[in-house]
């Protein structure tokens, strides 16, 4: 089985976050990258996938050149190789031209198993499986918490606002996973030694025959038009439980009367 | 004024609270245009949306979009919106509802904004990003608008309109059809509110300790007629069931009191529950980062803060 994994850089989540003051996107540069931590799940639900019915697991990244260090870190963890999408044409994509992006490097690469977090700690726009689906006609399987193939059909359970839904289709398949579905694997010293020695192709966007006016900041479906920093919380009041500290919630509830 | 399309969310036949938001917002913009997708529709289903402001009623009432997952509904949106050119369309900001915005876009080759905590003249939407560390004003630039909004943005307001009902014939495309449910599975919790619709929302985390013991936490819900949230220690622990996970990878909650009992307030948890308008924390560590946003704050054991302020609810009723 041929899996391609979406993994995605973001600024670490620990650290402040800023948007750029002249193009107003995020600014990748302020921030330490990481790989996005969904992503992780899906890394490692590729490799048990892999594991069980045997096939290649590939890395799919689209952003700047310091991305590579996050494509070094699934590399790390098992995958055998990996393509970056690279181009400063790429720049300011919104989740339109990303999805548009990226499906057309997966034409290229080709695959029968598209796996992605469900959402990005940057972003957060929680589209981009249910996008690449749409772009691809292939079938979505998003928000899986388990997932198994069987020959070429795939069955996910997908968690929902009440529970879940067992869901079936066809492979290829576009799969995203929340983080109940496995735990993540850390990187053994073997694999990070292993991952420096496998290969990584960088394509721009005329590799992957992505057409220039669909793609980055100027052709973008959307934009920011201005940002600002929320005004910070009200300092609160915290007390130490002295034995009235429930009634003293009580006081402090009745005061903003909700009760 | 044109028509603003709202994709109605509903269970079992009953519209779900945050489309009546949805609906109230189009009104302050346009003329809403309620969408209902899938089987289930009612009269009494009907006579909500009427009585929130839904001028028309577009009813694609079909079994078969309700049996695959997002496409069908997406493919609805997309026929109205080539039919009808409204000025904008709502879906709320739900897992499956952001993915049906997402496929709608490319569907129309229109731009879209995701969750959405207010949206203004223009269609120029208000966003809260990076765990609610920097407000955007964003807006789309192409096609048709379409834009997710977080429920409990805005308080429903009644406002009756005609409610004039318009049947929808979709025949649906195979690839809409790619995605089948087989089963779904109902994993309930009592008759609570509805954990994104809830006014007031008490969670309890790992301080919880068990699952019977988050029998204290749905006390003090229960007193306050709040829902119950759980953080991920809990959830994964098995204490309750997922769908109550609070966080960045469960349910985001805007209500108006959030109650955390037990959790120390990770960055993924903060996430879900940022927004909220005050912030309650009770844990036995004073240097739980939750603290850091709470307006009230109780550094103690909440085996014995919980019950007694649950308590003192029960005697001022
Ligand atoms: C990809 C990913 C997604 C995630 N998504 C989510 C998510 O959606 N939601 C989420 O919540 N987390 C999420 N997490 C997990 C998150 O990082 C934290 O691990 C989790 O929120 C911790 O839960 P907790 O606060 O209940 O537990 P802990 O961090 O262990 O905190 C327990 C707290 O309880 C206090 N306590 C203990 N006993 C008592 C007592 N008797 N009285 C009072 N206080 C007591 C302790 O002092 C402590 O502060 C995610 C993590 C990852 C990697
Ligand atoms: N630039 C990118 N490169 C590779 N994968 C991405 C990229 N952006 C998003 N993804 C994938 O899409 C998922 C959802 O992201 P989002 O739609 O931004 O919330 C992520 O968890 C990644 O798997």
């Amino acid at each position: 089985m041929n899996i391609v994994v979406c993994v995605k850089q973001v600024p670490d989540t620990a650290t402040e976050r800023k948007l750029r003051s002249d193009d107003k996107t995020l600014d990748r540069d302020a921030a330490d990258g990481v790989v996005n931590e969904l992503d992780e799940y899906a890394v490692e639900e590729a490799l048990r996938l892999k594991e069980a019915h045997g096939g290649e697991v590939t890395v799919l990244s689209m952003g700047p050149a310091k991305a590579t260090e996050t494509i070094r870190k699934a590399l790390a963890m098992g995958a055998d190789k990996a393509v970056h999408l690279h181009d400063d044409a790429l720049h300011g994509s919104d989740a339109l031209g990303t999805s548009y992006a990226i499906s057309q490097a997966l034409k290229k690469i080709g695959f029968d198993l598209v796996i992605l977090g469900s959402e990005s700690t940057d972003a957060r726009t929680g589209m981009l499986a249910a996008m690449l689906a749409e772009r691809l006609g292939a079938p979505q399987l998003t928000l899986a918490r388990k997932v198994e193939v069987e020959g070429t059909s795939i069955r996910v359970e997908r968690i929902t606002d009440y529970g879940y839904d067992k869901v079936e289709a066809s492979l290829p398949a576009v799969v995203s996973v929340v983080e109940k579905i496995n735990e993540p694997r850390y990187p053994s010293f073997k694999g990070i030694m292993a991952a420096k020695k496998k290969p990584v192709e960088t394509l721009g966007v005329a590799d992957a025959e992505i057409a220039g006016d669909q793609v980055g900041l100027a052709n973008s479906w959307s934009e920011v038009v201005d940002f600002a920093a929320a005004p910070p919380r009200a300092a609160g009041t915290v007390i130490k439980d002295e034995g009235d500290g429930g009634a003293k919630a009580a006081e402090f509830l009745a005061s903003k009367k909700f009760i | 004024m044109s028509e603003i399309l709202v994709l109605v969310e509903h269970v079992d036949g009953d519209v779900k609270k945050v489309t009546l938001e949805l609906l109230t917002l189009a009104r302050s913009l346009g003329t809403p245009a309620a969408v209902w997708a899938g089987p289930g529709y009612s009269d009494a289903g009907k006579a909500r949306l009427a009585e929130y402001g839904a001028e028309k009623i577009y009813v694609a009432n079909a079994d078969e979009i309700g049996d695959y997952v997002a496409a069908p509904k997406a493919e609805v949106l997309a026929h109205l919106v080539t039919e009808r050119s409204p000025a904008a369309v709502f879906v709320a900001a739900t897992g499956e509802g952001k993915e049906i915005a997402g496929r709608l876009a490319i569907k129309t080759d229109s731009g879209v904004i995701s969750d959405a905590v207010g949206v203004g003249e223009g269609f120029v939407a208000e966003q809260s990003i990076f765990g609610g560390g920097v407000n955007v004003h964003s807006r789309v630039t192409k096609g048709t608008p379409i834009i997710t909004v977080r429920p409990n943005s805005t308080a429903p307001v009644a406002a009756p309109a005609a409610g004039a009902e318009e049947k929808v014939e979709v025949a649906l495309s195979d690839a809409a059809r790619a995605a089948r449910i087989v089963e779904r599975v109902v994993q309930e919790k009592g008759a609570r509110p509805e954990l994104t619709e809830a006014a007031i929302v008490v969670s309890g985390g790992r301080g919880v300790g068990s699952g019977e013991n988050f029998a204290i936490i749905e006390k003090l819900a229960d007193a306050l007629g709040a829902a119950v949230g759980a953080s991920r220690a809990a959830t994964d622990a098995g204490w309750y069931p997922h769908q109550f996970q609070v966080g960045q990878t469960g349910k985001t909650v805007s209500p108006q009191l959030y109650i955390a009992a037990g959790i120390s307030g990770a960055i993924q948890h903060r996430a879900g529950m940022q927004t909220s308008k005050t912030i309650v924390v009770i844990n036995k560590d004073a240097e739980a980062p939750l603290f850091e946003i709470a307006d009230f704050g109780v550094v103690g054991d909440l085996f014995q803060v919980v019950p007694q302020l649950t308590e003192e609810i029960e005697k001022r009723k």
